[in-house]
Parts: structure tokens; C-alpha cells; sequence
């Protein structure tokens, strides 16, 4: 469905030329469902803006939903559908006439297009709100009427530019729900995202830029197992004798935590081995990877501080 | 391609069909110069001053227009339209469609409005009075579009447009004939396009010839849409 090689960006700034995407290659298979994930500035937006013709790539090339990215761009148009990271609809347009117009302008007929309006503001739970002028929506029902609109021509393939950003965890959730139900119908999702729960929750296969190139992918398991074991945490008043039979342990006061392998089917066994010591246990926690961990892993980097950060 | 445009242009429009108050303060200005500035002219003035006053219109009207396309680019609405398979000249064209349409409906009203304080013209003068008001407004929104595309900030936007448009006023003769003035104003004022528009446009509803102006706004629409269209093409919003 995507396929893009060697795909680059350069900027020419005041300061000298920036290089926001330095060649990459993607590919993305029918029925899909990947995330690009990435911190703030890491070239995300730019490779999106470049696969749905918004913007020209500097080298490389792409097919995309079957057409030539550089030859055919409106070929590429007519396939795609796309849901930037700013609401797209009018904010002094009513909430009918954008879903309608968005339609026409697929080239649906007027026919054509009223049903599939009624069918999608069903589908994005939007009933009863076609009167609405759109600035009268909450943050999640512009969300929603956004997809809505990248929808009305049925594209095979959906991109989605930060879809969560700034709603509330429930809406969120929701919007989350939609999304798998989009895949689960058979569209292919690329989407990106600078929020590891979205691209764990969301993804079948991830691929991580970092400063224009891409460092990693994989699925979130994949990854996660990419990072040398799980964290196993024990409470205990003997961290001291613990620590010496883990090389990387780090004691905190009476906690040690150290990481192994497959920790879910080791720690039995690792604990037989403690009680057979003599030590005494208070608690035991494993935590599997996050993609925070892998991010960390590949970069150097820690995504949450980004998060953080900006 | 005149589909695209015919959609665009229905978008633009419906919101204003919806509260068409709008259309009613856009009137304002120009009731205002009718009301009170007209009659310093003496009774002998309308037909002078009720042709520049159109002209005046068709300036502000569609040099403002840029406003409107500020909002779209900062939420994602140039961006989403941009990935529709839309016609990219109609992106363009289909907003000043609107543009000149109102100025053609606030240019007849306020017509209309002159003849009660004696402003005379006839049914083909009129047509033609406001068919080349209508060029000089697709002239100069295209451009507005383009420069708000260009300067994508409000602030920006209003200097650019406040520095260009009083000059280009001024010197044209609407408010008071350039021919008054010392030679080297008059002959400032020949420079500006503007300038011959207005000749033409009071040649209309009087006497003399139309050719210079015609030619002055067919060269402004050429350069506006130009301008308008590549900048549509290429800038990324």
C-alpha cells in the first residue's frame, strides 16, 4: 500500500539547510495498521506530509495506494485519505455542509454524497449534530468529524497525523475505538504519534524515527523484546546480598532491580534459588518493556522526557 | 475543473447566504461616502463621484479578502482541502467568485441607493459600470489571496495591505479629479492603474473612452490571477 524509498526532505533556513527527513524506506502492507512514532521535530509530520503530496521530497520516490507519489499525485489523492494534525473543518461551516462538501469535492454525486454522510456521522457518532455550526463541537467531536471527513470517498488507505493530540483520556479511548474499527473494516492506518500507549495500544507494526531516520521497527512486542529482558523488582531487607548475583542490580534502599530475560518464566525458579540463600522476600514486581525502554534503547534518548520537554 | 470551482465557491458562499448581515455592513462604508461626502459635490457631482465610489468598493472589498483565508490556514482546513483532488486554481478561484459576486450585489444596491440623490444611468451603464468593477475585483482578490497565503499572519497582512491600498486610493482620483492637483501629482496618478479604471468607469456613465482602463485591468487581472494561481500551486499551507 505505501512503499517509499529513500524519501528525503531538506529545508533551506537562514542558519543553513536542515535535513527534517534524511532517506527512508517504508513499507506498509494492505490492511496495516502502523505507527510512526517519533519525538516532537523528529521528521514524523514532514515523512506524512510528503507521502500525501502536501509536500515535495527533496529525493526519493514512492507508490502509493498503486500510483506514482511523483508522476501522479492526484492519483495519489483520490486513494488517500488524510486527517492532519489541526482540525479540518471550517469553524463558521456547519457540520453537514463540511462532511457534504468533502464528499463532492471526492467527486461523489450529490446522491452519493448525502448517504454517505449519514452513514459516517452515524459510524463517528455525530447523529443529529449536521445543523451544528463547527465551532460549537467539543474537542472530540471535531476529532471525530476530521475522520469522518477523510473517509467519505472510502480510501484504502488513511493517514492520520497525531490523532489523539489534545483530548481528554475518555474521548481519546473513544477515538482509540474508532480507529481499530477502521482496520478491523479493512482500511490500512498509518498514523503517528508521540505517545508510546497510542502506538502500543493502536499498532501491528511500529517504526521509530528519530532526527530524520529511521531507527527501529518492528511490532510493540518485537521491540519490547528488542530490550535486553524484563525489570524484576524485589522488596527485600537482604537488597545487598541480592544485588551481587546480577551484575546491572541497582539497590534503593530495600528494593533491587535488576533485568532478565523473559522474566514472567524465570522468576520461579529465581525465586527457589533466592530462598534456597536464605534471603527473605516482601514483594515481587516484573514490569515488561515499554516503548519508552525501547525508545531509550535505540536513541539514547528517553520519549517521555521529550514529551516532557515540550 | 468548473465543477471544482462551482464547490468551492457554494462553501464560501453558504456561510454568508446563512447571515447575510455581512452583505449589509459591507454596505456601510460606501452609504456613508454616499451620505456624506457625496453631496459636498453639488447636485452636478453624482455622476462624477457615484462611478469612483465603485471602484473604491471593489478595491476594499476584495483587498480584504485575504482575512478570510488566514483562519483556514492556521486550522487544517487549506491543508485538507489541499489533499482532496480539488482543482488547485479552484481552490483560488472559487473564493473570488464570492468576492466578486457580493461586490456586483453591494455595487448594484448602492447604485440604486445613488439614484435616489439623482445619480442617473441606464440599464446597459449599469451592466457594464459593474462588469468592469467585477474584473478589477478578480484582479485584486486573487492577489489578496496570494499575499495572505504568502504572509500567513494577520499583522503582516494588515501592513502590507494598508501600506498598498491608501496610496493606490489617493492616487486615483476617486475622492477628488487628480487634474486639480500640481503636475507632479497628476502625473503620479497617470502611473497607477487605478487611476485609468476610474477614468473608464465614469466614462461609462458619461463620456469618453473606456480603452485605456480596459486595457489597464485586463493587464491587472492577468498579473493578479497569475500571481494568484502559482502561488496556490506552491505554497505548502
Amino acid at each position: 500500500m505505501i512503499k517509499a524509498r529513500g524519501l528525503a526532505r531538506r529545508f533551506t533556513t537562514k542558519s543553513g539547510p536542515v535535513d527534517a527527513v534524511r532517506g527512508v524506506d517504508i513499507d506498509v502492507a494492505e490492511g496495516e495498521l502502523v505507527g510512526f512514532l517519533g519525538p516532537n521535530g523528529a521528521g514524523k509530520s514532514t515523512t506524512l506530509r510528503m507521502l500525501t503530496t502536501l509536500l515535495q521530497p527533496t529525493a526519493g520516490e514512492a507508490i502509493i495506494a498503486g500510483h506514482d507519489l511523483l508522476t501522479d499525485p492526484a492519483g495519489v489523492r483520490r486513494n488517500i485519505g488524510y486527517v492532519g494534525q489541526k482540525n479540518g473543518a471550517g469553524l463558521d461551516q456547519r457540520v453537514g455542509d463540511e462532511l457534504d462538501f468533502q464528499a463532492r469535492f471526492y467527486g461523489l454525486s450529490k446522491h452519493d454524497a448525502r448517504r454517505k454522510v449519514a452513514d459516517l456521522l452515524e459510524r463517528f457518532e455525530l447523529q443529529g449534530m449536521e445543523k451544528r455550526a463547527v465551532i460549537t463541537l467539543s474537542g472530540g467531536q471535531q476529532r471525530r468529524l476530521d475522520i469522518a471527513m477523510g473517509m467519505l470517498h472510502d480510501p484504502r488507505l488513511l493517514f492520520l497525523d497525531e490523532p489523539s493530540t489534545a483530548l481528554d483520556p475518555q474521548s481519546r479511548r473513544n477515538l482509540w475505538d474508532h480507529i481499530r474499527q477502521l482496520k478491523a473494516d479493512g482500511t490500512t492506518v498509518f498514523l503517528t504519534t508521540h505517545y508510546l500507549d497510542e502506538a502500543d495500544f493502536l499498532s501491528d507494526r511500529l517504526l521509530v524515527i528519530d532526527h530524520g531516520s529511521i531507527v527501529g521497527e518492528g511490532s510493540p512486542d518485537e521491540l519490547k523484546n528488542s530490550v535486553s529482558g524484563d525489570l524484576v523488582v524485589l522488596g527485600t531487607p537482604q537488597a545487598a546480598i541480592v544485588a551481587t548475583k546480577f551484575p546491572d542490580a541497582v539497590v534503593d534502599g530495600d528494593k533491587v532491580s535488576f533485568r532478565i530475560p523473559n522474566g514472567d518464566r524465570a522468576l520461579p525458579g529465581l525465586l527457589r534459588d533466592l530462598g534456597d540463600l536464605g534471603v527473605e522476600l516482601h514483594s515481587v514486581q516484573v514490569h515488561r518493556p515499554t516503548l519508552d525502554d525501547v525508545f531509550l534503547t535505540m536513541t539514547g534518548r528517553s520519549l517521555r522526557e521529550e514529551a516532557d520537554a515540550a | 475543473m468548473l465543477r471544482d470551482t462551482w464547490l468551492v465557491f457554494c462553501r464560501v458562499m453558504l456561510p454568508v447566504l446563512r447571515n447575510p448581515v455581512a452583505i449589509v455592513f459591507g454596505l456601510a462604508q460606501p452609504l456613508l461616502y454616499l451620505g456624506l461626502f457625496g453631496p459636498l459635490l453639488g447636485d452636478t457631482g453624482w455622476q462624477w463621484f457615484v462611478p469612483g465610489l465603485l471602484v473604491q468598493m471593489a478595491l476594499f472589498g476584495t483587498a480584504y479578502a485575504g482575512f478570510s483565508l488566514l483562519p483556514e490556514v492556521r486550522t487544517g482546513v487549506m491543508e485538507r482541502l489541499r489533499v482532496t483532488p480539488v482543482s488547485r486554481v479552484a481552490l483560488l478561484v472559487g473564493r473570488v467568485g464570492k468576492d466578486v459576486v457580493l461586490l456586483v450585489v453591494q455595487g448594484l444596491l448602492i447604485m440604486l441607493a445613488a439614484m435616489l440623490f439623482g445619480f442617473r444611468a441606464s440599464p446597459g451603464e449599469i451592466l457594464l459600470g459593474l462588469g468592469l468593477v467585477a474584473l478589477l475585483g478578480v484582479a485584486i482578490g486573487s492577489a489578496s489571496y496570494a499575499i495572505a497565503l504568502k504572509v500567513k499572519l494577520e499583522y503582516v497582512f494588515a501592513s502590507v495591505l494598508s501600506s498598498t491600498i491608501v496610496p493606490l486610493m489617493l492616487l486615483s482620483g476617486v475622492l477628488l479629479p487628480m487634474s486639480n492637483g500640481p503636475k507632479w501629482l497628476y502625473w503620479l496618478s497617470r502611473v497607477n492603474p487605478l487611476a485609468h479604471v476610474v477614468d473608464a468607469e465614469r466614462s461609462i456613465f458619461n463620456t469618453g473612452s473606456v480603452l485605456l482602463g480596459l486595457a489597464a485591468v485586463s493587464v491587472l487581472v492577468l498579473a493578479g490571477v497569475f500571481y494568484g494561481v502559482r502561488t496556490f500551486h506552491r505554497e505548502s499551507a
